[in-house]
């Protein structure tokens, strides 16, 4: 790596890019253009039968147990009793990719036998709209037999027979979320996915095409010089386009993130990744043809299944967990952790998948672009 | 002084095909050696070997004592190298393009003097998707030079060019020899080999069929000089007859096959002597052209043989 060369050849990016309007327009107008459609218009994805993880912090008693078994039989949701302190329910849920989760708070039993009033806290994200409302309904479905029960058994039509038991709702994560926020991170990983991957593409299998690579292999310039200067343009853009993306969805839409220099990291490496990788689309690729092939291959998947325009935890089990094995849903996740949850633990294992990923994907890359033919 | 480019043996295929087929031939240095050939001989795929971009099937390659396939990094500080079409990015400016060279090969030429060596000054702000074929050639063969090249390899650097443009690049061409650096160049335009070699080799199926000075490729393959003069076909029939010389009769006109120069005062004084009606004395010599013309010819036919190194 010499300094001077690879300035040289950021300067030659740098001014390819900025001379050409309509890759500035796509790589910095059309976020914006993205991230006010989907402001506008909200919509989520539902699933037939969801996970309800539930806290049972009261230990076991008959009723709770009663009242779980009756939710379980509703067949709307599937009870999963997990083992969290009740304050770290939310973010845990937000953690886990989990749209709906119940609390049956201590004493739920003995308020229960008691004919005092108790309540029982569900837990939805707005962004899971169907599964939530699925799970909403089951859980005010089996709150109402259970009151009717209770009066029937305990108290006859008498006065003083209340319903015992109430329902409280709050959303996933700390605090409250709304689309729009999960829409920073997913559109910014938007961008950081197909700004590289469709320029290196077409540009690595073009200009050995056109014979640009076999003019730049009769000079001192190195195969990586020449990578590291488009992922330093690209990191940058990513810098701007970030900055152009959160300033709109917080003035124009109202959006509440947290920015912290935890999301620098994934700003860096998410260009990264998606400029050895499509460098390396390219380079695999006999023709540009085929290369805008592979290239379509590899990037649409990730466009919709990485968490971009809907939360992973929207989609049916087998989808999420193959965008599990995507590399732009790490990027995005690890985003989502810092910007909203404020879970860098999270974040720092999403980073290192990333960072990973990017290192083999760039050696792959460096190795497999030719400047030059047998 | 060793060789600038020495070759010997150097084969090239390509699966089933064989694109260059034990050449041989060396490249004296500070001087223009011209490789001629029809398209599709096997002079590009030549020339990319002697710069490192295709690695030989078999042979030997030296430039500036160097193989250009294993030591392309050394070897590419010292030579210059235009490929056949240049291109570069499109946004960037001629001026910019020389810089971005400059800094490449950490040298300190002056991008201006530099561009209106190649008469390109005029264009140095000007992008390189807005400048014309002969331009952009011009702005190739300027960034070729960026690192003061010892050898230049020039790979039809005039092939679609308006004649204008065609003159500048032999101008530069000229230039670089007076220099003392070595110009290696492929062309199918015999007139441009002619013109500026030192040394001719003429490539034709992967195969050198004949190599030497341009004079000397057109005093072993060329026909004799003729003499043309304006009259009756019975000119030709007394010329046989008085001086058993060659002589035929076509359109008007008589030629006769000069074996000597001296013969042509002889042919000229029993012209003068027929009494007979002419006009229009000339002399005509074969150009490299009605050679090469002949031996690609003649190699298709079968009848010439390639010179096949011993």
């Amino acid at each position: 790596m010499n300094g001077r060369r690879l300035g040289a050849d950021f300067k030659i990016v740098v001014r390819s890019y900025t001379r050409n309007p309509v890759a500035l327009f796509f790589s910095l107008i059309f976020p914006i253009i993205l991230i006010s459609l989907f402001g506008l218009i909200f919509s989520s994805v539902g699933s037939s039968t969801t996970t309800l993880y539930v806290v049972n912090d009261d230990h076991g008693s008959a009723p709770s147990r009663a009242f779980l078994e009756a939710l379980n039989n509703t067949t709307v949701v599937s009870v999963s009793v997990v083992n969290v302190t009740p304050g770290g329910f939310a973010i845990w849920l937000g953690q886990n990719d989990a749209p709906v989760g119940l609390v049956i708070p201590a004493g739920f039993g003995a308020a229960y036998a008691h004919n005092t009033s108790v309540n029982v806290t569900v837990y939805t994200d707005p962004l899971a709209a169907a599964s939530s409302g699925a799970a909403v309904g089951a859980v005010d479905e089996v709150v109402n037999e259970f009151n009717v029960g209770h009066i029937r058994a305990s108290c006859g039509a008498g006065p003083g027979c209340a319903p015992v038991v109430g329902v409280s709702t709050t959303q996933v994560g700390s605090k409250v979320y709304r689309y729009i926020d999960y829409l920073i991170p997913g559109l910014i990983g938007f961008s950081i996915l197909t700004s590289p991957m469709f320029s290196l593409v077409d540009v690595s299998s073009s200009y050995r095409k056109e014979g640009i690579f076999r003019e730049l292999s009769l000079t001192p310039l190195t195969r990586s010089e020449w990578l590291a200067a488009r992922i330093l343009w690209y990191v940058l853009l990513t810098f701007v386009s970030a900055g152009i993306m959160i300033g709109a969805g917080v003035f124009l839409f109202g959006a509440h993130v947290t920015l912290t220099v935890g999301v620098l990291p994934f700003l860096v490496l998410g260009p990264f990744f998606f400029v050895s990788l499509g460098m390396l689309c390219g380079s695999v690729a006999k023709t540009p043809e085929t290369a805008a092939l592979i290239g379509n291959v590899v990037t649409f998947p990730m466009m919709f299944l990485s968490g971009t325009f809907f939360t992973v935890s929207s989609f049916p089990p087998g989808l999420r967990a193959f965008s599990h094995v995507l590399p732009l849903y790490y990027v995005i996740d690890g985003m989502n952790q810092v910007m909203l949850f404020g879970n860098e633990s999270r974040a720092v294992v999403d980073l290192a998948v990333v960072a990973v990923a990017g290192a083999v994907v760039f050696a792959l890359a460096v190795r497999l672009f030719r400047w030059r033919d047998e | 002084m060793p060789a600038a480019v020495e070759v010997d043996g150097l084969v090239k295929r390509y699966g089933t095909l064989t694109a260059v087929d034990r050449i041989r031939f060396e490249v004296a240095p500070g001087t223009v050696f011209a490789f001629l050939g029809p398209n599709g001989a096997g002079k590009t795929t030549t020339v990319e070997i002697l710069e490192g971009l295709r690695r030989p099937t078999d042979g030997t390659v030296r430039v500036l004592g160097l193989d250009p396939w294993t030591d392309g990094g050394p070897l590419h500080r010292r030579i210059g190298v235009i490929p056949q079409e240049f291109r570069f990015f499109d946004k960037i400016t001629a001026r910019e393009a020389v810089e971005y060279y400059r800094a490449l090969f950490g040298t300190s030429v002056d991008p201006g003097e530099l561009l209106a060596r190649v008469e390109l000054l005029d264009k140095a702000y000007s992008r390189f998707e807005t400048l014309s074929g002969g331009q952009k050639q011009k702005l190739g063969l300027a960034l070729s030079l960026t690192n003061n090249p010892e050898v230049c390899f020039l790979d039809e650097p005039t092939t679609g060019l308006d004649p204008h443009a065609r003159r500048a690049i032999w101008d530069v061409i000229r230039s670089l020899r007076q220099e003392g650096r070595t110009v290696f160049l492929t062309t199918h335009y015999l007139e441009e080999a002619q013109l500026l070699a030192d040394h001719v080799a003429i490539i034709h199926h992967g195969r050198i069929i004949a190599s030497g000075t341009p004079e000397e490729i057109i005093r072993a393959h060329g026909r004799p000089s003729r003499l043309r003069v304006d009259a009756p076909p019975e000119l030709a029939a007394l010329l046989q007859r008085e001086l058993g010389v060659p002589a035929h009769a076509a359109d008007g006109h008589v030629e006769v096959d000069l074996a000597e120069k001296h013969d042509a005062l002889r042919i000229l004084s029993a012209i003068d002597r027929s009494g007979l009606p002419w006009d229009h004395v000339a002399t005509e010599d074969e150009t490299l052209e009605d050679v090469f013309v002949r031996l690609v010819g003649r190699m298709d036919e079968g009848t010439l043989k390639a010179e096949v190194p011993p």
